[in-house]
């Protein structure tokens, strides 16, 4: 039998800004690409099945949960990861109104939470506390209850708000 | 004046590499070398085991070896919290759905998968045991072998233990009226976001572990008697878990993975999958029946509570589990006579561990629940029964323990007024009110050693584990109080055996009352050392020396601890280690092993809306009044109401296994469980701390971590009782249960 690990993909991506040539399994997952080749281990796995969002990571633009998307599929993509949102080793805005709202216990959401709250920023700067709730319906998070990260996304947007003015 | 550290919100200590993303998970850990397991399970419950074919599973490229049972040392190695009863893997039969009948070690968790789907298993389904009455009936099969158990009257049964707990005289004693009722509370499971991960790798030394454990001394001893090696040949590596609940205390797979990874002669890794982790923990269900006696004024007079929890095929900690919650079953309740009869009942399921609350949850939504009856029946407030019976601040309720140590009745008013108890509410719309207690740790033993280095910055060595309860930031604070040093010279050192002293475990709400004591006892002990070098140093008596939080006071004027330590230490330089340690002895005689250091206690209120048409739920408020004693981070004690409460939410709306006839989960994993997102959460959630400093922990704190999870269920299922007037009695009130309560109340009526 031919043996699975042959059969294998060259690909491109950039991953938070850095060009990568690799070679990926056929059924290597995104998030087995980001965590296992380039140890970039911010981005956790949780359900495996697309449902929980601790994955979650913008592929060309667009929040994914990376634990359903193979790594082929991003040949050519542009990734960003939670290790990409830090400016120069400091939390971004975004970051730092999770820590100082209290909207991190275990953290293990966290990224993926982090992430999805990006995205929903980047296409909707000043959302109704709704349309919070609507966009980060996607990650699951058993610590906190949502409540305050509900709070630091509405804080993000004022301060992103008040930079603006 | 500087605003004082003890009662601030800082920021969570280790919160900066959880938003960066650079926080270590057991997951993230890579051992140079190392293989990858895969668990080979059966896709049924029980069944017997005919025989297992390797040889195919051995021709997968990379895989490097398949072991059963076959396998192991005989008689196969068994662990347990309780008593040894958990084989590292299934002999003979499989006892639970998920209970591994093989493990296959190879070069890539691909090819480890690979193999797995290649073992071949001849077995037989049996007919599995999976509910209270099944295994009850006396004709029933045993799920656990006799000879796995210490003699005792229902060895030869399906009950685990039995125990029965009261005082006064519920057969005797005169009560008005009388009412009785049946509750149930659904198998839930933690869901931790972090799946189980496990390492073991081979040492110099002997073997290390690394697991995202709650208990890590717990582990070693059980690594250490499984391998049969000394304590000190066991070091085991607790990375911060991502999240625990109560399912990462006790041992899993970590045995099974060390003596392979021996056996191997290199690291292992094992990986579970969210299904797999769903089949490694859960809580006990519980089937609670209620009798309650009172007069007609709604005074209690007896109750008599009857509580059979249904735990899995092992006993892991549930013995405990269900004689800890239900031994406080009648609640924070003045009730003269009290009878309660739980049994831990085994069956073919997935071993039922700690889950926060710790059994409480099952028995408060019954109790509560219970009372919203009575208050019912005598067309009394629901406010008023229950400040009608509950003990004021220092009365006894219960009379081998301590009394009632907070003002819970102000915890009820607050929680009245906040949740607008009394005010008109819209159609469709109810309220709900519920008490919940729980015995806080009866046992304790931490040990904590606390650093001051030579520019007086400090390390401390904490066996507690920061599950995200925030363990970090209040240890955190209480040093920079003691010590005067400011919290980011501070570091905490958890999670490593190698490195941390002794602590019993991370449990029960105890850690900042508990390890919290033996880190002041620490710097206690680095003040008196201090004190003894400035006298060495500076010529003094030490009886005319003071020591403050980060300064000596001498006759002659005041040295920081930084100049002290420069003075006396010089060119050779040198630190000061302060050791300290609080322990609660076992007692004798008393029916949990010792009385509880504090009563967790909450008041929670909530205001639903329920929708006839489709049955469904939404809660617009949501209130935890928790008696804390002193919130030494107020917004951290938030936090931990807040999720705790929305846990809660889960199991009061949502959650539950839905098993089929043979025992077989049929919602497992995140797409079928599910479990509260940002669309289910209150419109409005509000933590409110009572603060008396009447706790025995530092500056008077109490344990605040399980609270919101105790009562949060009874009183949204008051609320939907006065939004539909049906009272449902099993837990999750999910859309169906509602409608067809309300549905049949239709026909009926």
């Amino acid at each position: 039998m031919k043996n699975m690990t042959e059969n294998t993909i060259k690909i491109t991506v950039t991953v938070n800004g850095q060009p990568h040539r690799l070679e990926v399994d056929a059924h290597e997952t995104l998030l087995e690409m980001i965590r296992n080749r380039l140890d970039l281990t911010g981005t956790k796995k949780c359900c495996g099945e697309g449902e929980c969002g601790a994955c979650t990571v913008i592929l060309d633009g667009r929040a994914v949960n990376s634990c359903i998307i193979l790594a082929a599929e991003a040949d050519g993509g542009e990734v960003l990861t939670i290790e990409g949102l830090a400016e120069e080793g400091k939390p971004g805005a975004l970051q730092q109104a999770f820590l100082d709202k209290g909207a991190v216990q275990c953290g293990f959401c966290t990224p993926g939470m982090i992430m999805a709250a990006h995205y929903l920023l980047e296409n909707n700067p000043h959302p109704t506390e709704e349309e919070i709730r609507e966009g980060l319906s996607g990650n699951l998070c058993r610590c906190t209850g949502y409540g305050k990260i509900v709070e630091a996304v509405q804080a993000a947007a004022a301060a992103a708000g008040e930079a603006e003015k | 004046m500087k605003e004082p550290i003890i009662g601030r919100s800082i920021n969570r200590v280790g919160g900066l590499p959880r938003v960066l993303g650079t926080q270590v998970y057991v997951a993230d850990v890579k051992l140079p070398n190392m293989l990858h397991a895969k668990l080979v399970h059966l896709d049924c419950t029980h069944a017997r085991i005919r025989g297992i074919d390797v040889s195919e599973a051995l021709k997968v490229e990379g895989v490097r070896a398949v072991l059963t049972a076959e396998d192991l040392p005989k008689p196969v190695p068994r662990f347990g919290p309780a008593y040894q009863d958990r084989p590292l893997l299934a002999v003979g039969t499989t006892q639970f759905q998920g209970e591994p009948v093989a493990i296959v070690a190879a070069e890539s968790e691909h090819a480890a998968a690979v193999g797995a789907s290649r073992v071949k298993v001849d077995y037989e389904e049996l007919p599995a045991i999976c509910s209270v009455a099944q295994a009850l009936d006396p004709a029933a099969e045993l799920v656990q072998d006799p000879e796995l158990r210490a003699d005792g009257p229902f060895k030869n049964t399906n009950v685990m233990d039995e125990w029965i707990f009261g005082w006064g005289d519920v057969d005797s004693c005169r009560a008005e009226e009388v009412i009785e009722e049946n509750y149930v509370f659904p198998i839930v499971t933690q869901f931790a976001i972090e799946p189980f991960t496990f390492l073991a790798e081979p040492t110099m030394d002997g073997i290390t572990v690394y697991s995202a454990i709650q208990i890590p001394y717990g582990l070693q001893r059980t690594i250490a008697a499984v391998l049969n090696l000394p304590l000190s040949r066991v070091r085991i590596i607790a990375p911060d878990p991502g999240g625990a609940f109560g399912g990462k205390q006790h041992p899993k797979f970590e045995p099974l993975l060390a003596y392979i990874a021996l056996h191997l002669g290199r690291p292992l890794r094992l990986e579970l999958t969210l299904e797999e982790s769903f089949q490694a923990v859960r809580r006990a269900s519980a089937e609670v029946r209620v009798r309650s006696g009172f007069r007609s004024d709604g005074t209690l007079v007896f109750q008599d509570i009857e509580s059979n929890y249904l735990i899995g095929a092992y006993a892991d900690i549930a013995g405990r589990v269900v004689s800890k919650a239900s031994y406080v079953a009648a609640g924070p309740y003045r009730v003269p006579n009290v009878r309660i009869v739980a049994r831990a009942i085994f069956s073919h399921t997935t071993p039922s561990t700690a889950f926060r609350g710790f059994g409480a949850p099952q028995e408060n939504w019954a109790v509560e629940s219970q009372l919203d009856a009575i208050a019912l029946k005598l067309g009394m407030d629901r406010i008023a029964i229950r400040l009608k019976n509950l003990p004021k601040k220092g009365e006894v309720f219960m009379p081998e323990d301590p009394p009632a140590d907070g003002d819970w009745a102000e915890a009820l008013r607050r929680a009245a007024e906040a949740v607008g108890w009394g005010t008109p509410l819209p159609k469709g719309r109810g309220r709900g009110i519920a008490m919940g207690l729980k015995a806080g740790p009866t046992t304790a033993a931490s040990y904590s050693i606390v650093r001051l280095h030579l520019d007086g910055s400090v390390t401390v060595y904490s066996g507690t584990s920061d599950m995200g309860q925030g363990a970090r930031t209040v240890f955190t604070q209480i040093i920079s109080e003691e010590l005067g040093i400011p919290a980011d010279r501070i570091v905490v050192t958890m999670g490593d055996t190698g490195a941390v002293p002794f602590d019993l475990q991370t449990s029960a709400s105890r850690s900042t009352v508990v390890m919290g004591s033996a880190i002041v006892k620490a710097c206690d002990d680095i003040k008196r050392q201090l004190k003894d070098l400035a006298a060495e140093c500076y010529g003094v008596r030490a009886e005319a020396i003071q020591v403050s939080p980060g300064a000596v006071h001498l006759p002659e004027g005041d040295r920081s601890f930084l100049e002290l330590l420069k003075d006396r230490f010089g060119r050779v330089k040198g630190e000061v280690i302060g050791v300290g340690s609080a322990r609660y002895e076992y007692l004798k005689g008393h029916p949990l092993g010792g009385q509880p250091a504090f009563y967790e206690v909450v008041a929670v209120g909530a205001e639903v809306e329920v929708d006839r048409e489709t049955g469904e739920t939404g809660v617009h408020k949501l209130v935890v009044v928790g008696d804390v004693g002193k919130a030494i981070n107020p917004q951290h004690v938030s936090m931990q109401d807040e999720g705790a409460a929305i846990q809660a939410l889960g199991h009061s709306l949502m959650e539950h296994y839905v098993m089929d006839s043979s025992g077989r989960v049929l919602n497992l994993g995140a797409l079928d469980y599910r479990i509260p997102t940002t669309k289910d959460v209150p419109e409005r959630f509000v933590s409110i701390h009572i603060e008396n400093a009447d706790g025995p922990g530092p500056y008077g704190a109490k344990g605040v971590a399980e609270g919101g999870i105790l009562a949060t269920a009874p009183a949204i299922g008051g609320a939907v009782e006065e939004a539909i007037g049906v009272r449902i009695r099993d837990l999750p009130l999910t859309p169906e249960r509602i409608w067809s309560a309300l549905n049949t109340r239709k026909e009926r009526g």
